[in-house]
């Protein structure tokens, strides 16, 4: 056993409130620079929706991720985007790369107009201009361009994943009564066997073992862009100014002296969660390969209980500090994903086991109105999941590569703590109707009681695990202080200055 | 003197910047090592452009410098009549994809207006200088033919008394102007590579051939051992 500890983390969807407190967090901080503006580190797509960019979860336009051979014996697995060979072959031009349009071009207003401009008979205005010639432009998208547009006949129904969706449901999606969305929080899921750092020619892009997050290293990166495409959450960039990639980076700067990233610290709605997963590296090539309606189950069959001895042993023999594995014991995100199994990876089967989990979004449930205009909620309609809005294959194709038992058994839990608490503290719904959701469920008292506890009322250190970090060279400096002296001391510091 | 001067310090003044100015670059400046790619911003014509321009251009620097290293290997690769002519044909359809290539990378960064605001001024001296280096290039494949022949016996020789530091610049003193304009300008793009994006042709990523795919670095292994 091989064990590897990762920073990994949880939204909860059903708390997202699609303020995009998150992204603007995140863009002031990272990509408010030339050649970034385009970029979305975090970004918060309406869902059902196109998303950004524009259908990126089209792997037959964007050819992203992994594929498993198509044969019964011993599949491997391949880049859908190329093999090794086709790599070199398409050096000079990345077979699938997405443009600028499929993003957005980035713009700002000519605002010194409004005061520069002569006294006239109209109102001046602050003409759109492009952030990359500075030419006027027609805007035509932009990053979140369909908000809130779920069931819309222009956006909405250009969404990917309604293809695999019966034609009865899809009506039901796009009918103003029935209407379902949700928010859809996206950052950079710093995967286990992650597309991005297969693809690079290069090799600049890597995982830190300490931690699990994936970086790209800004000097090796020579700008070929196939990580841009071998992402299937299309969660690297290229910036057009500097020649470079770029990608979300897991503010670790900000974990290193034991703040939250700045996304999840910033969250209006609290629906983030971090916290460290101990797994088994040694099982990642065997995860990948099963059959797609098993991809989740696998994945949280490698995640291992940081509470036994065993475990606990081999994490130590792994070079495991122990702060980290007293940190995963307290881990939110391991109650989450492998305890309560309520959260679960986006898009499992592309293949790249994503290390960030959701908890998948149950509101709006139906209500059903009394004569005095007053709101009855019935036990029997909370709990049935065919009454509710969710559409439960879309969800199953967003979160379990298809497995509708697997998204059911997440939303059972949820209902039954509803319907728990609901027979607590608001009374309409009897012990008895209780009991039977926390029994449909198969969960107890106690676990509805953690769950809604770390759902409603977590504090800052509950959501937010971080363990004890120190920089990268802090620790080079503790272990190695002659080397480090060497290394630095009469270099010179560079800014990121394009080429020529 | 002016032959000395061009012929034989030129050359080796370009190949000592171009050489030592790579290096410098990359011990110096890592970052500034990408090829700089406009694709994001354009890539209706980028394809075509850039993928004859690489597939014409690549091959036949290859064999150019083949042919100065291994004379011998290519002499004997054309001995016969049959082989000479499918070389000379093999390298007029290199060099005029290299051509279109070029030609295409040229239109479109003055057409695009996003890709000329990522455009810098060696870009253009570049590509111009590619563009007039191919094209003579081609000037000199069908103005003189059987280029496959006395290359072996004129630049090979020339280049060789160069490596050997016993300059003998007569060997191409004596040709005709097109010939000598392709032979400087070679060098002048030579001594540029340090100054341009040229310095990308170094970076070929050689080693995806066998990497592991996954990449898992930890802090300073070794040291924390
Ligand atoms: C060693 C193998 C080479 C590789 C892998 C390579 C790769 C590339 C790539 C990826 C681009 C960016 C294209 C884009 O997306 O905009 C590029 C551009 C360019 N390459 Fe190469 N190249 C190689 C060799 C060469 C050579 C030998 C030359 C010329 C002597 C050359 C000249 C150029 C030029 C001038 C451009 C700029 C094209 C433009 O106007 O956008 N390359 N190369
Ligand atoms: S989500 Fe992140 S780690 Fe995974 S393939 Fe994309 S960029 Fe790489
Ligand atoms: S973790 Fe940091 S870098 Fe990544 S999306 Fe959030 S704010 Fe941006």
């Amino acid at each position: 056993m091989k064990i590897r500890s990762q920073v990994s983390m949880v939204f909860h969807l059903d708390k997202c409130i699609g303020c995009h407190t998150c992204s603007i967090a995140c863009k002031n901080i990272w990509t408010d620079r030339e050649g970034a503006e385009y970029m979305w580190w975090n970004n918060v797509e309406t869902k059902p929706g196109v998303g950004f960019p524009t259908q990126w979860e089209d792997q037959e336009k964007y050819h992203g991720g992994w594929e498993l051979e198509d044969k019964p014996k011993n599949p491997q697995l391949k880049l859908k985007l190329q093999n090794r060979l086709q790599t070199f072959a398409n050096l000079f031009s990345n077979p699938a790369m997405p443009t600028m349009d499929d993003y957005y071009e980035p713009w700002t207003y000519k605002y010194g107009d409004l005061f520069n401009s002569p006294l006239g008979d109209d109102q001046p205005t602050a003409r759109p201009v492009s952030r990359v010639d500075g030419k006027p432009i027609d805007i035509k998208s932009g990053p979140n361009w369909d908000d809130d547009l779920s069931g819309s006949n222009i956006y909405a129904v250009n969404d990917p994943l309604l293809e695999s969706m019966s034609d009865d449901d899809k009506r039901r999606l796009f009918s103003i009564e029935q209407l379902f969305y949700f928010y859809m929080p996206r950052i950079c899921n710093h995967c286990l066997n992650a597309g991005c750092v297969a693809a690079c020619p290069s090799g600049a892009i890597y995982k830190r073992a300490e931690d699990g997050v994936v970086l790209i290293n800004q000097d090796k990166c020579r700008g070929w862009r196939m990580c841009v495409s071998a992402c299937p959450y299309k969660k690297t960039y290229y910036n057009w100014a500097t020649g470079k990639s770029e990608k979300c980076i897991l503010c670790y700067p900000r974990l290193e002296t034991g703040q939250a990233p700045a996304c999840f610290h910033s969250c209006v709605g609290r629906i983030r969660y971090l916290g460290v997963l101990l797994y088994d590296a040694d099982q990642i090539p065997d995860a990948v390969r099963v059959p797609d309606e098993q991809l989740v189950q696998r994945q949280r069959e490698m995640i291992l209980d940081p509470n036994d001895p065993s475990v606990i042993a081999a994490a130590k023999e792994s070079g495991i500090p122990d702060g980290v594995i007293a940190a995963a014991q307290r881990s939110p995100v391991y109650q989450y994903v492998k305890e309560w199994e309520l959260a679960l990876p986006l898009h499992p089967e592309y293949r790249t086991l994503p290390m960030l989990f959701y908890v998948p979004p149950l509101l709006p449930v139906l209500n059903s109105t009394q004569e005095n205009g007053a709101q009855r909620v019935e036990a029997e309609l909370f709990s049935s999941l065919e009454k509710a809005r969710v559409p439960v294959r879309y969800m199953s194709r967003m979160l379990s590569a298809g497995n509708d038992e697997v998204v059911l058994k997440s939303y059972r839990k949820m209902i039954g703590v509803r319907i728990y608490k609901r027979a607590e503290t608001v009374g309409d719904v009897t012990a008895e109707e209780a009991a039977d959701a926390l029994a449909q469920a198969n969960m107890t008292a106690e676990e509805a009681e953690a769950i809604y506890r770390l759902t409603s009322l977590p504090t800052y250190q509950e959501r937010f695990v971080i363990p004890p970090y120190s920089r990268e060279g802090d620790i080079e400096e503790i272990y190695d202080p002659q080397q480090r002296k060497a290394e630095s001391g009469f270099g010179k510091s560079q800014g990121a200055h394009r080429g020529l | 003197m002016l032959n000395i001067l061009l012929f034989v310090v030129f050359p080796y003044v370009a190949l000592a910047i171009g050489i030592v100015g790579t290096i410098y670059r990359y011990l110096t400046n890592q970052y500034s090592f990408t090829s700089l790619s406009s694709q994001l911003l354009e890539n209706d014509w980028q394809f075509w452009g850039s993928t004859l321009w690489h597939y014409g251009i690549l091959p036949t620097t290859v064999i150019h410098l083949a042919g100065f290293t291994v004379p011998k290997i290519m002499a004997a690769l054309h001995s016969t009549p049959e082989m000479l002519y499918l070389a000379e044909v093999a390298g007029k359809i290199l060099g005029i994809m290299a051509l279109v290539g070029v030609g295409i990378l040229l239109y479109r960064r003055l057409a695009s207006s996003k890709v000329r605001t990522v455009t810098s001024p060696v870009d253009w001296i570049v590509l111009a200088l590619l563009f007039g280096q191919v094209l003579f290039g081609l000037i000199l494949a069908f103005g003189y033919r059987w280029g496959a022949a006395w290359f072996l016996h004129t630049a090979t020789p020339w280049m060789a008394s160069l490596a050997t530091f016993q300059p003998a610049p007569q060997y191409v003193t004596a040709l005709p102007l097109a010939h000598k304009v392709h032979f400087l300008t070679g060098f002048l793009l030579f001594a540029l590579m340090p100054f341009s994006r040229l310095v990308h042709i170094v970076t070929f990523p050689t080693s995806y051939a066998w990497r592991r795919f996954q990449l898992v670095i930890w802090t300073r292994r070794k040291a924390a051992q």
